[in-house]
């Protein structure tokens, strides 16, 4: 073992009953550490109705079409890998850092091993996931699904993720996370390791649908140098136990660019801590942070934070919530400038659905439940302008069958 | 075809029209003229439905049925259509698909909107960054969807350059003498409306059958609504208040 891992597993065991900044504290013990032996899945067209349903919900398709390439991690073991397009490059995290000698050095460089009980659990069990890279130059045809998926009840997942995306390439990339049907409990701890290069795009989009007694503990740094642009869209519509995320976007490069699109429902009995934070390092860098949320129910909390540590930086932190009936909505805008010239701005709002526009809608005959189901698909709608048509139509049906009764 | 009775209205506790009586007979257009503060939105707005406007007294009736406890959504399956002065901004909400849902599917709103001139704005958010003239035009747009019996119309000529004003004021006029083969028809199959007005501008355009004065909350008197229009021009509605006591 090299000097390196012996001190990272020092201390990730020092980190290992370390609380979260946020979010409910989880015993780690409760759960059964999940399988890191899977039968492979050999073709995604048979799996039975239910896993296909599943899966498609989480705008990961059965048939690939219009997928470059597709990943599953069932538990903690690769059951899937396919890949289409020569341009990218995708297999298990595992697989490639036994082939890139290089990867060590963007192996858990981003996420601290003991920034928490969560990390440093995932890099004491060596947590295996996707790495997905793309070459210099090269601009992947369609996008790549990857699905992390719960199998089993009442275990901990684990995973670890890598994404390069070389200079002036580009990629989508659309990852579901889910559990099987009939899996109601369980812990996802996922490690998300981005870099996006020197005039590089990254465009990620994740779809969050699990259960209600799932907690679900994501860990996401990126890196973006100069030129670059790294877009995110992340959707969490249906009931859970607790989600706690604030992913990080460290601008690294002259002009760097970033946008992150949040838009969440918290149902009764679901917590919801979603945060995101951009860190200007660089002069001219850009970063737009915006959340759309609703609580039905549950508890919703909204962070955002930008830190302006070069001059030139610009950026707008916007959290929109909506309380629909009962539950709580927390916004926490965080702006913080270290240098002149920069200009971060913030807007929070909180709130009912406006009676005004409601019976404006009524007005053109449209029923309450009607005009309370468009303001809040227009609601949402704004926090996601850009993500693929198919997953809009999916998003679609989720908001119809949730119940905003006013 | 609406009769208001004795209407009493409050917001908030404050009283904002004390036994108003107005009717609006089929094929009518009626005009509501009245400094402002006068009532005459919040007239518009109860007849409409709106919450905020609590009734304590008195009756709306619309094709003889009592409508005053009705939701604003039943008041327009009943064919009352209202043009809001400032309509609220409908962040996410295209005004394609408003149009789409308000004509039940049954027009098309490219073809409405090319009428209109607002073929660019079918895909922006309804009333977000619209100038004054194009909330006019979008409100217009919609209520042709809607297609209702009754239009109450909220000042449709303020904040409308001169060039939009031909083309609001010729679509209002379009919109009422729909369906009518001469003006003979107007009683039995033509559409009703009533009409807020400052300027009375919009009479160069629509043919008026009407006027009503609203003052402080209250119908001070009605009639010819063009003499009307002139009296206010030359005296104001000092007169009319003056007038109103002296009775």
């Amino acid at each position: 073992m090299q000097t390196d891992d012996v001190d990272l597993k020092k201390r990730a065991l020092s980190a290992a009953n370390k609380k979260a900044a946020f979010g409910e504290d989880f015993e780690l013990e409760n759960y059964e550490e999940g399988s890191k032996i899977s039968r492979p899945i050999e073709n995604l067209q048979t799996l039975d109705v239910d896993s296909k349903k599943t899966l498609l919900q989480v705008g990961v398709v059965p048939s690939q079409e219009g997928r470059s390439g597709s990943f599953i991690l069932l538990d903690n073991a690769v059951a899937y890998s396919s890949l289409k397009d020569k341009n990218v490059e995708l297999t298990s995290t595992h697989k490639a850092l036994e082939k890139y000698e290089w990867l060590k050095d963007y192996s858990w460089k981003l996420v601290q091993v003991d920034a928490d009980k969560y990390t440093a659990k995932t890099y004491l069990e060596d947590a295996d996931g996707y790495f997905v890279r793309v070459p210099a130059g090269k601009k992947g045809s369609m996008p790549v699904q990857t699905c992390l998926l719960l199998g089993s009840k009442k275990v901990s997942q684990t995973v670890h993720n890598i994404i390069v995306v070389e200079e002036d390439a580009s990629l989508d990339i659309i990852t579901g996370c889910t559990s099987k049907k009939g899996v109601e409990e369980g812990l996802h701890l996922g490690i998300t390791e981005m870099y996006v290069k020197k005039g590089a795009t990254l465009n990620f989009t994740m779809i969050h649908n699990w259960a209600e007694q799932i907690g679900v503990r994501p860990r996401t740094v990126i890196n973006v140098e100069e030129g670059g642009t790294y877009i995110s869209n992340y959707i969490c519509l249906k009931p859970v136990r607790s989600v706690q995320a604030y992913p990080t976007v460290r601008l690294n490069g002259k002009g760097a660019v970033t946008r992150l699109n949040t838009i969440a429902i918290a149902h009764s009995g679901s917590e919801l801590d979603l945060g995101s934070r951009a860190i200007f390092n660089a002069p001219e860098t850009r970063a737009e942070l915006v959340s759309r949320t609703i609580t039905v129910g549950g508890k919703m909390i909204a962070r955002g934070e930008m830190i302006a540590n070069a001059k030139g930086s610009k950026g707008h932190l916007e959290c929109k919530g909506l309380v629909i009936g009962k539950g709580s909505q927390l916004a926490i805008p965080v702006l913080e400038a270290n240098v002149d010239d920069v200009e971060l701005t913030h807007e929070a709002a909180v709130g009912k659905i406006a009676k005004d526009q409601v019976e404006y809608l009524m007005s053109r005959g449209i029923s309450e439940e009607e005009a309370v189901g468009m303001i809040v698909r227009g609601f949402l709608d704004v926090g996601i302008r850009g993500i693929p048509e198919e997953l809009k139509n999916e998003i679609e049906n989720t908001i119809t069958q949730t119940a905003f009764g006013m | 075809m609406l009769k208001i009775e004795d209407l009493t209205v409050e917001v908030n506790g404050k009283t904002l029209l004390r036994d108003v009586n107005l009717e609006v007979k089929k094929g009518y257009t009626n005009v509501l003229f009245g400094p402002n503060g006068a009532g005459k939105t919040a007239l518009m707005r109860t007849i409409m439905g709106f919450s905020e406007y609590k009734i304590v007294k008195g009756h709306i009736l619309f094709n003889e049925e009592d409508i005053t406890g009705l939701p604003v959504d039943e008041r327009a399956r009943r064919g009352l259509g209202i043009m809001m002065q400032r309509p609220p901004d409908m962040s996410g909400i295209k005004l394609k698909d408003l149009v789409r849902v308000a004509s039940k599917g049954k027009k098309n709103p490219e073809t409405l909107a090319e009428d209109l001139g607002m073929e660019h704005f079918l895909d922006r958010d309804v009333n977000v960054g619209f100038s004054g003239g194009e909330i006019k035009r979008s409100e217009l747009l919609q209520l042709a969807a809607q297609d209702p019996d009754l239009y109450l119309l909220d000042e449709p000529e303020s904040g409308v350059d001169l060039v939009s004003i031909e083309q609001v004021g010729t679509t209002i006029k379009e919109l009422l003498d729909e369906g009518l083969n001469c003006p003979g028809e107007r009683c039995e199959r033509g559409k009703s409306a009533l009409i807020i007005t400052h300027t009375g501008r919009i009479l160069d355009y629509v043919k008026a059958d009407r006027g009503y004065i609203l003052c402080n909350g209250t119908v001070m008197c009605s009639g010819n609504p063009m003499k009307m229009l002139d009296e206010i021009k030359k005296k104001g509605y000092e007169e009319c208040i003056k007038c109103r006591l002296m009775m």
